[in-house]
């Protein structure tokens, strides 16, 4: 992702290829960081900005949500009252810059369903869905990289088909039913493993009791001190992390393979090879590290896709998160939540596409501009 | 892929290594795809054949399903009486009876037929469009193309089964007819894909539109139009073929997506594999495992297929990765290219982003991506980082 955007930059700044003075000079005076920061950061803006707007104008085209949530269980004359009420009789340019307004100030409304600011909503449930994620990163770390340098070192043979496989199994798919079939194996039919929740009712009341709970289950269980406590958050964490972090795995496993096969064919890596370095340590040392600044780049991908698959996982495992949330309002027909909750979490990828784009810039100087 | 057959072929085999046969080759060989399975071997070859294969019993399923079938999608009853809720698999019932009393296989078989839908209508919306899109905008500039590629971004940017959720929302309101969902997931799909086709056409178009044979026939006078049909189009869609069988699972997978989050078809209007895992997650918990596994096995070897096919002309594209044959191996001027492509490692591979951030990149005179993959072979160096995928694989699972 993370090239690309940076990529995108460059062919914002000059879209027709024909490289303008303004980039030359900037690549000439090697202090190019800095306004590549700047660019990129102001970048952000015009993506979020075109985002909310894209999401407004077509979650408005097909009515008001009050008429959405309620239509055909109120009286005609109730309902153009609630309407009236909510401003949404209103001009939809109007509201659109009320909307805009009020986002700006950090208000994303009042879901219909349940009365709740949709802030205090996504501050609840984010944290969760937080949790879910980095579990699942862990994951996908611990199983994605030392299978690829597997197959990348047994290129062609054997275990390298086995691991492609795999991989492609991986992202072929869907979390949902990586879920439900951990949940089959492991929960319903062996029973080693609870089938869903983030802790069983009596963590979560002790939980409660906290004087200053983070939401985050596994900080707050250490929090307690409580063995028991802890391992049942872990047991609960165990099948989710593991049902989105394969999806990750299997793409970082693709990645590691790809990427350490294109090292370990350049002069550096033959040159050390004929100086008689171990083949084990040529790939350990020489091959792996490079090899890796691409997984840190790609993580900007990586997050939109795991907080979408979280979407998903959280619905199979009622996993009470953003994504479980999101699903409830869609089923409530409560859109004003459904769009808050996506341009939330459409900032949230905006955000981190920056961060890592930095972080990417900060360690390879070929990607600033 | 059908699909993938029509398309023109500019990725002649130009560094072909193996000398012989080739210059006599028939012109079906050099499509798409047979083309590619010529040109593999071994495991490689294995993978290109096994996801063929996997496509074909896709396709040959969906189109009759009719035949294959034992019952209708949404039948309830046969002569017999009511077929009762989740049944185990049994003589009458192959695989057992859902939740809501219908045929596990027989909505598994139909459900093949609604993929198809979604998939044909989906990739050929986003193809015109993000063609025509990325062509127009890649060849006039200015600040059309400005506004074109940031708002491709923007939505490129954006989580691929959110956009779905909305669009789904606009256009069936949440509840949906057999066209009206298929519809629905369509263009969800197809909003989300046009950005990816649109960035590559753009980035070939502007590379392209700078060459020698279109200057020369600016030079002759042909119209703009002329010049972009026949002269730039066909040279920007090489790389059609391979992010079309991404972007086919990427579709399928959204349309389950979906289906699981409520957004399904009917069952009564048609069969919607990710709809039937939405009605089974209760009895997973339960311990009712028929329900559950024979749809998602359905979605999972579908999309299997497709990647692998993807996967194949990706690698196969893409001179580090290709399997080289025996003879091959021994040519030194072979290795020496493939080696030479370090800025390639770090300026493709994270690209993941991938080929699209390769063919961003090589519009750059002079950068070493665009050297790297040009050098090292030039009809297809261009077609796709090893990222294609990478993304794909991704945004896939959305």
């Amino acid at each position: 992702m993370t090239t690309t955007t940076t990529e995108r930059t460059g062919s914002t700044a000059d879209p027709a290829g024909t490289p303008d003075p303004a980039p030359r000079r900037r690549r000439k005076g090697s202090g190019g960081l800095g306004s590549y920061l700047l660019v990129r950061f102001l970048l952000i803006f015009p993506t979020i900005f075109i985002l909310v707007t894209t999401v407004f104008f077509l979650m408005r085209a097909t009515g008001d949500p009050i008429t959405a949530a309620l239509g055909g269980r109120l009286p005609a004359d109730q309902l153009a009252e609630r309407i009236r009420e909510a401003g949404y009789d209103r001009p939809l340019f109007t509201q659109y810059l009320e909307y805009l307004g009020n986002l700006v100030q950090g208000d994303f409304g009042t879901t219909l369903s349940d009365r709740r600011p949709v802030l205090e909503v996504l501050t609840t449930f984010g944290i969760a869905t937080l949790e879910l994620t980095v579990y699942a990163l862990i994951v996908a770390f611990i199983v994605g990289i030392p299978l690829g340098m597997l197959a990348a070192y047994s290129r062609d043979r054997f275990p390298d088909a086995v691991l492609r496989v795999f991989a492609i199994l991986c992202y072929a798919t869907p979390v949902f039913f990586a879920g439900l079939l951990l949940k089959l194996v492991f929960a319903s039919g062996l029973g080693w493993l609870p089938v869903a929740g983030r802790a069983s009712t009596g963590t979560e009341i002790e939980l409660q009791f906290l004087e200053n709970p983070t939401g985050f289950y596994l900080i707050d269980a250490f929090q307690t001190g409580d063995w028991d406590v802890i391992s049942d958050v872990l047991e609960h964490a165990v099948l989710p992390a593991i049902a989105l972090g394969l999806l990750t795995a299997g793409i970082f496993l693709r990645l590691v393979r790809t990427n350490v096969i294109g090292t370990l064919g350049t002069g550096y890596v033959e040159a050390a090879r004929s100086r008689g370095v171990a083949e084990s340590r040529l790939l350990r040392k020489h091959a792996y590290r490079p090899a890796l600044i691409p997984i840190i780049t790609v993580m900007g991908l990586q997050i939109a896709i795991l907080l979408v698959g979280a979407v998903l996982t959280e619905t199979t495992f009622e996993w009470k998160g953003l994504g479980f949330q999101l699903a409830q309002y869609l089923q409530a027909r409560d859109f004003v939540a459904v769009q808050g909750i996506v341009v939330l979490l459409a900032v949230i990828v905006a955000v981190t596409n920056f961060i890592v784009d930095i972080i990417a810039a900060l360690i390879d100087p070929r990607v600033r501009y | 892929m059908a699909t993938a057959t029509s398309v023109p072929t500019q990725a002649g085999p130009a560094g072909e290594p193996d000398g012989t046969p080739a210059r006599r080759r028939r012109s079906w060989r050099r499509l798409p795809i047979v083309h590619q399975l010529g040109q593999s071997v071994g495991l490689q070859r294995g993978m290109l054949v096994a996801g063929l294969v996997l496509m074909g019993v896709f396709l040959l399923t969906a189109l009759f399903a009719p035949l294959l079938a034992p019952y209708e999608y949404g039948q309830l009853r046969d002569a017999d009486g009511l077929f009762g809720a989740q049944q185990p698999p049994s003589g009458d019932h192959l695989l057992g009876t859902t939740v809501g009393g219908y045929d596990v296989l027989s909505r598994v078989i139909w459900g093949s037929r609604t993929a198809l839908y979604v998939i044909v209508v989906a990739v050929l919306l986003s193809i015109v469009a993000g063609v025509l899109l990325g062509l127009v905008s890649g060849y006039f500039g200015g600040w059309l193309d400005r506004v074109l590629v940031v708002i491709a971004d923007a939505i490129y940017a954006f989580p691929a089964l959110l956009l779905a959720i909305i669009v789904a929302i606009v256009i069936s309101g949440g509840q949906s007819s057999l066209w009206g969902g298929i519809l629905a997931a369509a263009i969800s799909i197809t909003v989300v894909f046009i950005p990816q086709y649109f960035r590559v056409v753009r980035a070939e178009t502007v590379r392209i539109k700078s060459e020698a044979f279109v200057e020369s026939a600016r030079v002759i006078g042909a119209s703009n139009r002329r010049i972009m049909l026949r002269h730039v189009l066909r040279n920007a869609t090489r790389t059609l073929p391979l992010i079309l069988t991404l972007n086919a699972s990427e579709a399928i997978l959204t349309l389950a997506g979906l289906g699981f989050l409520g957004f399904g078809i009917e069952a009564t209007e048609a069969a919607e594999w990710g709809y039937d895992l939405q009605q089974s997650l209760s009895d997973v918990t339960s311990g009712i495992w028929w329900t559950s596994l024979f749809p998602g096995l359905a979605i999972v070897l579908v999309v299997l297929g497709l990647t692998l096919v993807g996967e194949s002309l990706n690698d196969l594209a893409d001179p580090r990765l290709r399997t080289r044959r025996r003879v091959a191996d021994q040519e030194p001027a072979e290795e020496g290219e493939v080696a030479a492509v370090p800025g390639g490692a770090l300026t493709r591979g994270p690209a993941g982003v991938g080929g699209l951030g390769v063919t961003v990149a090589g519009e750059r005179p002079g950068t070493p991506a665009s050297a790297g993959a040009t050098g090292a072979e030039p009809a297809e160096g261009q077609v796709a980082g090893p990222d294609v995928t990478g993304r794909d694989g991704g945004g896939t699972r959305s």
